[in-house]
């Protein structure tokens, strides 16, 4: 199998592109812990009420500038509904939904996850600048999708 | 050898020549010609389907509550990432191996045809519940949102048409073969074993899902695992966008170097790489829950492997067409470093719109690239970047490549011809939709870097400020829209009065020769039995793990919802 020697050079290039983006992810994901939200814990979706932490969704903080909240997502809300922290702290999100799949974006920022029944999602943010952060429901998940959001204020 | 072998033989020769005579077996062109009809009538549906969207996601409109936005949705992507899509597929590959491998064989056009109307039966199946608002579900039916169970039985049926078709190819290539030792297989027959195969291969995971949730939607089984039904749909949904890429790749190595007066890219690494695309295909569809939970970092990171060496085959593809385009253009007296480059037929349509779509996968691709790498993905995961993305790929390059392929394949299975008006409709079509896709796609990309969401109706979020900021974008989408509907409806009248009212003649089936130079293509790449095993260890290695995973540590299941 012969082959053009510039579609080697080509080829060559290609190939350390492709491997180039491997590395980075790889780095950014296992050195510096930008990995996707990926959380492996199960719950039985039928008693998300009456299992902890679920049972008592809110925000909490944790440590100094650190925050967790704990949420449930169904349709067409999120719970807690209001979620107020101060600037510079770090909150880590616990999620799990009641119902249909849903996702989780809060806009500005990379938080970006699915939110399953039977599955519990975990994702951290630092947020840094105060502002009002929209949160919404980038996953259909009924007549009233468009309108499943909330809003993060951050002092 | 006894003398009927021989008399065979004697025969299909003689009814190669006549097929080089007097164009395409009549009942071969008959069939091609339904699955056209249909592909063609899905795009004006859905095409429709897809304006009043465009209109009603720009806040332009608002959809009556008896056909609302999201069962639009849900229609709009049935009809064309299933309908349109498959029904071309089939049709051209089945013209083309006709062509190729000197006519269809009477059980094969047969089970063509048993599978067209399973295909057509399933696709009314589905689409009923869908227009009752039973099945607002969209094209991925995720569960635990539960559609009828018609909608279900629909898909597969749909499913069943399919694989008909797959095994039809297969009878074909292998009767060929036998009949004609140590001759290589013809190398648009070789992209339809490949599309074939991923056909076949590919949605076998999804077939097991929807089984399982035909028996849940009627309450036979009470609950479902939402994750694993998710894993085996992506499983298949990537594949699915390969295979229509495959498709539109087989033309771009075989139908336009004819068509602009060269020869072939090298045979050897043409077959390379339709084998690569075979084999490094099913898993890729990884990259679609990038964010889901219940899988952990290490097997997203590996999985991204495993998708982006799909794009490996394609920089060799992109290699190979500017190889073809440059050589061809410099043979026809192009000089100077671009000079070849106006040496190109651009106003010949069978050039210019898969030469777009050429020129559309290199943003395409590369956006590919980048959103399949994980922390990118992050950032963009159902926005509406990936619905421009999709746009970009399957609604340009794809497609352009589809409509190319129609302005040569409806004349030559009707027996007619292209005129020059019809080829000046043509190109003024290409641009159009040229246009549509940059408006329409280039907002999509823009406005879901910002974070738009996908499948979302017209929403501002309680006039949330940072909503309302991308309402002009969203105009600049609609507006995209309205373009592509005038494209629609030139295509669809193009392709019709194509194949009923063209004036009648003979059109040529192109498929380019290889250069005269080259040096025989080894026999190693016919060996599909052992590119099939190489396929299964690839998709063993991506799947075994997580699916095993998935079932043994399971979270209790969900029922069903209905929650539109």
């Amino acid at each position: 199998m012969k082959m053009n020697r510039y579609e080697e050079i080509w080829l060559m290039l290609s190939g350390a592109m492709l491997v180039i983006f491997m590395v980075i992810t790889g780095y950014q994901t296992f050195a510096l812990g930008m990995g996707p939200p990926s959380n492996k814990e199960t719950i039985d979706p039928e008693k998300v009420d009456e299992t902890a932490p679920f049972d008592k969704p809110g925000v909490y903080q944790t440590g100094d500038h650190e925050y967790e909240v704990v949420m449930t997502l169904e349709v067409f809300n999120f719970n807690p509904g209001k979620i107020e922290i101060p600037a510079g702290s770090t909150v880590t999100f616990i999620m799990t939904s009641k119902d249909v799949v849903h996702g989780f974006q809060v806009v500005d920022t990379n938080l970006n996850a699915m939110v399953m029944p039977g599955h519990i999602q975990r994702a951290t943010q630092k947020f840094s600048k105060p502002g009002e952060y929209l949160v919404l429901c980038n996953e259909y998940c009924g007549t009233g999708h468009q309108h499943m959001s909330t809003v993060i204020t951050v002092k | 050898m006894n003398t009927s072998l021989v008399n065979r033989k004697e025969t299909s020769k003689l009814y190669e020549k006549s097929i080089k005579l007097l164009g395409m077996n009549l009942a071969d062109a008959k069939l091609s010609k339904a699955y056209m009809s249909v592909a063609f009538i899905a795009l004006l549906i859905g095409g429709v389907l897809g304006l009043l969207q465009g209109l009603e996601r720009a806040g332009l409109i608002q959809l009556p509550y008896w056909f609302n936005y999201y069962q639009v949705l849900t229609a709009h992507g049935i009809l064309l990432v299933v309908v349109l899509t498959a029904f071309f597929t089939i049709g051209y590959f089945y013209a083309g191996l006709s062509h190729t491998l000197g006519g269809l064989l009477p059980q094969v056009r047969t089970m063509a045809w048993i599978g067209f109307w399973l295909k057509v039966v399933g696709l009314v199946i589905a689409v009923v519940p869908i227009i009752m608002n039973e099945a607002t579900v969209m094209y991925t039916f995720y569960p635990p949102m539960a559609a009828s169970p018609y909608f279900y039985i629909g898909l597969a049926l749909i499913v069943v048409g399919i694989w008909l078709c797959a095994f039809g190819a297969f009878i074909s290539v292998a009767k060929w073969r036998k009949a004609h030792p140590g001759q290589h297989i013809p190398i648009f027959a070789f992209f339809a074993t490949g599309v074939f195969i991923l056909l076949f291969f590919g949605s076998i995971g999804v077939t097991i899902e929807v089984f399982t949730l035909i028996a849940w939607s009627f309450g036979w089984k009470p609950t479902v695992n939402v994750l694993l039904s998710r894993t085996l749909f992506w499983s298949f949904g990537h594949t699915l966008v390969n295979i229509w890429y495959l498709t539109a790749v087989s033309a771009w190595y075989v139908v336009v170097p004819k068509i602009i007066g060269g020869r072939r890219f090298s045979d050897t690494l043409t077959r390379v790489v339709i084998i690569l695309l075979v084999i490094t295909n099913i898993p890729g569809g990884f990259h679609h829950q990038i964010v889901d939970p219940g899988m952990s970092q290490t097997l997203k990171f590996l999985h991204m492997f495993m998708s982006i060496s799909i794009g490996f085959p394609s920089l060799m593809t992109a290699f190979a067409m500017f190889y073809v385009l440059e050589k061809t253009g410099r043979k026809l007296g192009g000089k100077g470093l671009l000079g070849w480059l106006k040496k190109l037929p651009w106003g010949d349509v069978r050039f210019l719109a898969p030469m777009i779509a050429m020129i559309a996968f290199i943003p395409a691709g590369a956006g590919g690239i980048a959103q399949t790498t994980n922390q990118l993905n992050q950032v963009v995961h159902n926005t509406l970047w990936v619905v421009g993305h999709f746009h970009l790929t399957v609604g340009t390059s794809v497609i352009l490549t589809f409509f190319g392929i129609s302005y040569w394949l409806i004349p030559y299975i009707s027996k007619r011809r292209l005129t020059p008006r019809m080829n000046k409709v043509g190109v003024v079509q290409t641009i159009i939709w040229t246009l549509g896709m940059l408006f329409m796609s280039g907002s999509m990309h823009l406005v879901g870097l910002l974070g738009s969401p996908r499948r979302t109706s017209y929403t501002t979020y309680g006039e949330n400020a940072t909503a309302l900021g991308w309402d002009p974008y969203l105009i600049f989408l609609a507006v995209g829209g309205t373009l592509l509907i005038i494209g629609v409806l030139i295509q669809v009248f193009a392709v019709f009065h194509m194949m009923f009212f063209a004036p009648k003649g003979t059109t040529e089936f192109p498929i380019a020769e290889p250069e005269v130079s080259e040096e025989k293509t080894p026999a190693w790449t016919d060996r599909w039995g052992l590119w099939i095993v190489i396929m299964l260890i690839v998709v063993s290695m991506g799947y075994v793990v997580p699916l095993v995973d998935l079932i043994v540590n399971a979270p209790p299941g969900s029922p069903p919802f209905k929650t539109w």
